[in-house]
């Protein structure tokens, strides 16, 4: 849910305090936060956010479920009878060897 | 937990970087050991041809790219000295290989520029955000993302979902389907992706990024229909 509203933080939470982020810009900015790349000033607007949004909690928790996802995707191997070739090429090589 | 022929401790050092049991297998290798080569053939076979389809479009040509990485690992192999891992000296001929191949089927393998496809589009649809003159909350959700990722790795839905990603993959426009294959499907660090394409640590980000969105937001939609 949407958290409180911060329009005008920087009079009433001091010169330090950024704005807050908005739920549309986490979403711009979430590859750069995962990354590492994000400056440390919206870092930290990122994760205050995060502090008080679930919607957004559940986008990040998204995100990087389906980074875990993508990184279990199976491939296809090559066709049996290109195996048998390289194995067959490999012993070839092997008794061509002098030294083997 | 020693494994005949070693092959777990070769899976172990090819996984963690273990220069001593990967030095035996390459060791091995060079003495001539079949079960060696078979071992290496059978594990990274189906990466090598994943990886030569993001650079040639035709499947009977990535076979012919992994076929010839490993003709020329066995050329090369006599003279590999380990000054880079197996693993990173493997992928290395392949890429060249691929290139080489593509540029045969002229298709250009560099996009230093971004496509069309890779623009503004924004991660979210604006509908699902509160409009900017919304008085309490601009840009915040009106409608938050619909709990999923709990369920996403759950064995029932796996195999399902699995597919839907693989297809989804299979759409993104080419630059970012490049960029997240090599970054999260195989695992890539950004700055050999860049190297390898000759993209800037910016733009990459950009097409990781898109196309990450996009395919959030495919199973998203795969999740509503489902619930």
């Amino acid at each position: 849910m949407a958290p409180s509203p911060d329009t005008d933080s920087q009079t009433h939470m001091g010169d330090d305090t950024p704005n807050e982020m908005a739920c549309q810009e986490l979403v711009e900015v979430i590859t750069d936060y995962l990354e590492g790349t994000l400056p440390k000033s919206d870092r930290a607007r990122f994760d205050a956010h995060l502090a008080t949004c679930p919607g957004c909690r559940e986008y990040v928790e998204q995100m990087r479920a389906l980074i875990r996802l993508s990184g279990s995707l199976t491939a296809k191997s090559i066709e049996p009878a290109t195996r048998d070739s390289l194995l067959r090429a490999f012993r070839r090589w092997r008794d061509s060897q002098p030294n083997l | 937990m020693p494994v005949t022929n070693g092959r777990y401790e070769w899976a172990v050092a090819l996984r963690t970087g273990d220069r001593t049991s990967e030095g035996e297998l390459i060791d091995r290798l060079q003495r001539g050991d079949e079960a060696a080569f078979t071992w290496l053939v059978d594990t990274y076979s189906p990466s090598l041809k994943r990886l030569a389809l993001v650079f040639v479009s035709v499947d009977a040509v990535a076979e012919e790219v992994v076929q010839e990485t490993w003709l020329a690992v066995l050329t090369g192999i006599a003279r590999f000295e380990g000054r880079s891992s197996l693993k990173t000296w493997l992928f290395k001929i392949l890429t060249n290989r691929a290139k080489t191949r593509a540029v045969r089927e002229k298709r250009t393998v560099r996009f230093s520029e971004l496509g069309p496809e890779d623009g503004d589009e924004p991660a979210v649809s604006p509908e699902r955000f509160l409009p900017p003159d919304d008085p309490s909350f601009p840009g915040h959700w009106s409608t938050p993302p619909h709990p999923w990722s709990g369920a996403i790795e759950q064995a029932v839905l796996r195999r399902e979902t699995m597919e839907v990603l693989r297809r989804g993959l299979e759409n993104l426009p080419r630059s970012q389907r490049t960029v997240v294959m090599l970054r999260d499907v195989e695992g890539w660090p950004a700055h050999e992706v860049c190297a390898a394409f000759e993209l800037s640590e910016a733009n990459q980000r950009v097409l990781l990024h898109r196309g990450r969105s996009r395919l959030r937001a495919i199973l998203e939609t795969y999740f509503a229909e489902d619930a």
